[in-house]
């Protein structure tokens, strides 16, 4: 079978985690506003965003890590401005998260048609270049796999065990997560559940803005119209299935790549020419909507997701 | 800081926020504009005379008015009872998708028969395509935002496959679109020689009969009642499953009639570009209208206006076009901060 | 206290006004160095008011606040935590899925911290646990736990921060009489300590046992303070409740045939919240049956069966003498039970709908009020509008939204709208929770005249004294089980308090008649 034989090959699992790493970012992002209580639905907007945005602070000159910033700073803004409004004043978290997406979206297609007006097919930049880490890259199979990606994955998975320790291990993720589970047992210590709230959705927005770099700046060159693609909602989809857990979600990113990579390949086999490319392109959305029933029954809600918190109301 | 309600708010209170939300909105994007090497000053006035300065211009404002008005209701009715429907666009593509399905000369029957039957067939099918993610929900208690978001994509790609396949127009030179509705099967002007065709007038009728049924039946009581307190509802003993399903069944039947609205009436096919995101720009249209079936159509002129508008400022003023999307998704986050404004004081402490 | 008292902290003329409505009205209170203080009142008084300005949650108008010596800041909500103030809420502020060390050591670090220091904290919290006999385990979730337990926990919380002032908002109403007592004797711990309490109680009894000085508020105003060695329950009495009206009279009970009854049913558990046990119960014609037990043993459960939301999954209920196929909260009220829900904020009404719309939200299907599912809203105002005049609901009228209404008049309207249907089964959970004196009176004997006019009332109330005044006969509820039935004045408060603690169950097979 072809399927298995793809299975088997380096260059499989290489694009399986290239295609991961986005969805790492903007998972884990998405994660630590849901832990802290918001759900923020401005993860396809700020994905969007933040893709031109690195990309274009590197096509005007900056550096590499330099548009890295400059993304998670703009993913950060809008962090702000989702978590101003959906945290002190309580607004509707769904129709906010909304609201940002169709700005953020918006505001970067008029900011890309002003800087580029004349172009017909999009420049290219010089993205991020692989990285073989010596020695383990040498390894059959997982060396190419791991080890010879561009440094924005290592980053995506160093981050997961960094977000990872500082939500179970520090004084600063308990009281994150605290405020995702009972926003009065944190003011009552007398800590501020909006300052919390509002860093919590800065902080996971500019990790969503860095997910959407990574397609502009890794894994491609340069910046298209409709390139998130909806990435935004798989990643929240990925955050119900990994039970708000980071490892977890690395795991459901990954197995999502998987299958995505697989399905890319199959598309060039002979199974792959009978049916229509639309049915292989459904794929990863279906998966997605089984993925969240599955997860559906099991999954450990913090309790006070989406539930906002005004002081001295009783 | 923090909110506190306001009993007996003043008429000022009342209109104060919102007046100032919608002229906040107006100076981002004369600003915006201004980025853009344009005169602030002259930028509104250009849309404003887009949008409404002729005959030519009202009409085309109608037109594009008319899906809006639909899933904006569509929106509103699911909103009300908290069922997030985000899904109106592949709702409204299976309307589309309905109406070329029967309309193509399958059924060589007369308008009057043909037409109703496509309306019945699209309300029908549109509700079942949002019955899944609402009996995802009741069954599995799965999110309905990201059920409903991933199916457009679904259904989008479905369309594509039918259209690149089976419904392929033998005639359309290699395009994906499909063959072309009967005559018998388009919706007939409202004045003949207008360019303005009766899916308007059952969108006016669709607001006028959604608003009836909130205010004034069992059903709007308990859509209501779910919306705003789940656990009252299900404690006075509303059935809160089955009421979310009829909500949703409603919300999808509304959404499949702007795609068969805009096929019949207007484009006389099917392609992918039917909608260019009317099911989420309904969700603008239905906040606008703080969910009112009536101001729903008023809100649809309104964000109808601004997309015709700016087009043709586009091209006058050379503008980007997008200025449209950013102003009406400002005026949606203001608005949204606005209302709240009108019913809480903000008090330091 | 002596002369050479220290003071520890003291509220000096605190003012509050919230619109028309003064809160707090030149309130002060002080609390020395080894020192209890009782505060008394009853609801409304404005206890939570003043003690929302302590920590910042509100600014008073006027007034200051000092903890030894030093003048706090006023809305500032860390000020009193830091100067050493620490309180146990009557709602607790505990996040069910944290564990119990979590909840105590969070926030207590600065949040730049690298480290939870977990080995030190898990030492330091044993050690508390032992010392103020506060036994809990450090790893358990708190969602787990008992109510009694979570008390404890709230209480390490503030120990655990080294407060040296204690504030304790009602923390008896949630316990048994023997928990009571051993939180006493933790009290009495913490005093010998050199730390002070301020006991904030409506229950005269208590306040005497543990306090040594009491100050009454009635209506936001001071009514009185005293020593309580130169005081007495009446004097209290009088000083809490001014010139309001005696709880009605409870005449003997006529009781009749049973309306409805369980028979040996059972409900499943819901996470660590008991369901029913093989109970079974009988509501009489005529009857108050109490249902006394500390929260969190069943009673939800019980509730939830008797008010159609939760079908049992073994044993019957019977209505008449035919056991009801189907069960639901439609049938449930067609079927004439009045429901008088737990939460009158979440479950009773939509704070969002009008009187109107609230007054008919359990009969909107019924042809009183519309047809062919088409309402109308005429005869439904014109219910409304019955109940408001009836039942003295104090509102600008019929189109306000019920969240704008006070808690008694909500209680009041849903009291309308479940006794005008002249119900012949009445459950009354909580009735008067959260309610002022009068209208808890008024609760209580409109329960009174609907048993008097023949109807079964099932009256369920963590409030031992409520239940004791009010019913004709008494059931405990342990851990899902049911005790016995007891008549009036049976049982003392320490017997009834054995059982709610879960003692006498082991024996028999806990049957009521």
């Amino acid at each position: 079978m072809e399927i298995i034989e793809i299975l088997f090959t380096a260059s499989f699992w290489a694009a399986a985690i290239r295609i991961a790493s986005p969805l790492i970012f903007a998972t884990l992002g998405e994660l630590i506003c849901e832990r802290a209580g918001v759900l923020n639905l401005g993860i396809e907007g700020i994905m969007v965003a933040g893709a031109f945005a690195g990309w274009m602070a590197v096509y005007s000159g900056t550096g590499l890590w330099t548009g890295v910033c400059v993304a998670m700073v703009v993913g950060m803004l809008f962090g702000l401005l989702h978590s101003t409004l959906t945290v002190p004043f309580g607004l509707s978290q769904h129709v906010v998260g909304l609201g940002v997406t169709l700005l953020a979206t918006s505001s970067t297609y008029y900011a890309y048609r002003l800087a580029l007006p004349e172009v017909t097919s999009p420049p290219k930049i010089e993205a991020f270049q692989p990285f073989e880490i010596p020695i383990l890259s040498d390894i059959p199979l997982l060396g190419p796999a791991l080890f010879s990606q561009t440094p924005l994955t290592y980053l995506a998975f160093v981050l997961v065990g960094v977000v990872s320790m500082v939500l179970y291990r520090t004084p600063l993720g308990l009281a994150v997560r605290a405020a995702g589970e009972n926003p009065a047992a944190v003011a009552a210590q007398g800590l501020s559940v909006t300052a919390i709230r509002m860093g919590a959705v800065m902080v996971g927005s500019g990790l969503m803005a860095v997910g959407g770099a990574f397609l502009t700046m890794s894994a491609f060159d340069s910046f298209f119209f409709e390139m998130v693609n909806g990435r935004g909602w798989i990643c929240i989809a990925l955050v119900v299935f990994g039970s708000w857990r980071p490892g977890k979600a690395l795991l459901g990113a990954v197995l999502f790549a998987a299958f995505d990579a697989l399905q890319i390949r199959v598309q060039q086999t002979s199974l792959g020419t009978l049916i229509p490319y639309q049915i292989f392109l459904m794929m990863p959305y279906i998966l997605s909507i089984f993925a969240l029933i599955l997860m559906s029954r099991r999954a450990e809600v913090p309790a006070a997701l989406m539930v906002p918190f005004n002081k001295g109301e009783r | 800081m923090r909110l506190e309600p306001i009993n007996n708010p003043t008429l000022a209170r009342k209109l104060v926020p919102p007046a100032l939300a919608l002229a906040s909105t107006v100076v981002i994007a004369s600003l915006l504009a201004m980025v853009a090497g344009a005169n602030p000053f002259s930028v509104i006035g250009l849309i404003l005379k887009g949008a409404f300065g002729s005959k030519f211009a009202i009409l085309e404002t109608l037109n594009r008015a008319t899906p809006l008005i639909f899933t904006g209701l569509a929106v509103a009715v699911a909103f009300r009872a908290k069922f997030w429907n985000i899904g109106a666009e592949a709702q409204l593509y299976a309307g589309a998708l309905v109406t070329v399905l029967l309309g193509t000369g399958f059924l060589p029957w007369s308008s009057f028969a043909i037409l109703p039957l496509i309306i019945v067939a699209s309300i029908i099918v549109g509700a079942v395509v949002l019955l899944v993610p609402a009996l995802l929900k009741t069954r599995f208690g799965v999110d309905e935002v990201v059920t409903t978001l991933l199916f457009n994509f679904i259904f989008l790609l479905f369309i594509s496959m039918l259209l690149e396949g089976v419904l392929k127009d033998p005639m359309g030179m290699g395009w994906p679109k499909s063959a072309r509705l009967i005559p018998e099967a388009r919706l007939p002007r409202i004045v003949e020689g207008l360019r303005l065709h009766w899916g308007f007038g059952l969108a006016i009728l669709s607001a006028v009969g959604i608003w009836i049924i909130q205010t004034r039946s069992t059903l709007g009581y308990e859509m209501r009642a779910v919306g705003l307190n789940k656990e009252a509802a299900a404690f006075a003993g509303i059935p809160v499953n089955v009421v979310i399903v009829k909500t949703a069944l409603l919300s999808g039947g509304l959404a499949a009639l702007a795609g068969f609205s805009e096929v019949a009436g207007l484009k006389g096919s099917l392609t992918l570009d039917l909608s260019p995101g009317f099911g989420y720009t309904g969700i603008i249209v239905a906040m606008l209208a703080l969910l009112n079936p009536l101001a729903v159509v008023v809100a649809a002129l309104f964000v109808a206006g601004i997309f015709v508008g700016a087009d043709s400022m586009s091209r006058a003023a050379d503008v980007p076009t997008y200025l449209a999307d950013i102003m009406l998704a400002t005026a949606l986050l203001l608005m949204v901060l606005a209302i709240m404004l009108t019913r809480f004081r903000v008090v330091r402490d | 206290m002596s002369d050479t008292a220290v003071e520890a902290l003291s509220l000096n003329a605190i003012t509050k006004r919230f619109g028309e409505l003064t809160a707090n009205d030149a309130v002060s209170l002080s609390v020395n160095v080894g020192e209890v203080v009782a505060l008394l009142g009853e609801n409304g008084a404005g206890k939570t008011t003043l003690m929302n300005i302590l920590f910042g949650q509100y600014t008073a108008d006027s007034g200051t606040v000092r903890v030894f010596g030093d003048t706090l800041p006023p809305g500032n909500s860390r000020a009193a935590l830091d100067a050493g103030v620490g309180m146990v809420h009557q709602h607790f502020t505990l996040a069910d899925n944290l564990t119990v060390q979590e909840n105590i050591t969070l926030g207590v670090q600065s949040l730049l911290n690298p480290s939870l220091g977990h080995a030190a904290a898990k030492a330091r919290i044993a050690a508390l646990s032992e010392k103020f006999h506060l036994a809990v385990a450090p790893d358990a979730r708190v969602g787990t736990l008992s109510v009694g337990e979570r008390q404890r926990v709230e209480i390490l919380k503030a120990l655990y921060r080294d407060v040296r002032i204690l504030i304790l908002d009602e923390p008896t109403a949630v316990l048994t009489p023997q928990e009571t007592d051993n939180l006493f004797a933790t009290l009495r711990l913490a005093i010998a300590e050199g730390l002070s309490i301020i006991f904030i109680s409506h229950k005269l009894h208590e306040v005497m046992a543990i306090a040594d000085r009491v100050v009454v508020l009635r209506h936001g105003k001071m009514a009185g303070a005293a020593n309580t060695k130169d005081t007495d329950q009446n004097a209290l009495a009088a000083m809490m409740m001014g010139s309001e009206a005696s709880p009605p009279e409870v005449s003997p009970a006529k009781p009749g045939p049973p309306l409805l009854a369980l028979r040996d049913v059972t409900t499943p558990d819901v996470g660590s919240v008991p369901g029913l046990k093989s109970v079974s119960l009988a509501l009489k014609a005529g009857q108050i049956v109490g249902l006394a037990g500390v929260s969190g043993n069943g009673q939800t459960a019980m509730a939830d069966v008797v008010a159609g939301l939760l079908n049992p999954t073994d044993g019957d209920v019977e209505m008449g003498h035919e056991t009801v196929k189907k069960w639901s909260p439609r049938i449930a009220v067609e079927s004439g039970i009045a429901r008088i829900p737990e939460d009158r904020h979440k479950t009773g009404t939509i704070a969002d709908f009008d009187l109107v719309e609230n007054a008919i939200l359990e009969r909107y299907k019924s042809p009183d009020f519309s047809k062919g599912g088409w309402l109308n809203w005429r005869k439904s105002r014109a219910f409304a509008d019955g109940i408001i005049e009836k039942y003295d609901v104090r509102c600008p009228g019929s189109s306000t939204p019920i969240r704008l209404l006070s808690g008694g008049n909500m209680q009041k309207l849903i009291l309308g709208r479940v006794l005008e249907a002249g119900p012949q089964i009445i459950l009354a959970n909580q009735p008067v929770r959260g309610l002022d004196i009068g209208a808890v009176h008024y609760v209580h004997s409109q329960l009174l005249a609907a048993r008097d006019r023949g109807a079964a009332v099932l009256l369920i109330s963590e409030d031992l004294d409520e239940v004791m005044a009010l019913s004709d006969v008494i059931h405990v509820i342990a851990d899902g089980r049911l005790s016995p039935e007891f008549k009036r004045g049976e049982m003392t408060p320490a017997q009834l308090g054995l059982w709610m603690a879960g003692q006498g169950f082991e024996s028999d097979t806990a049957h009521a008649s």
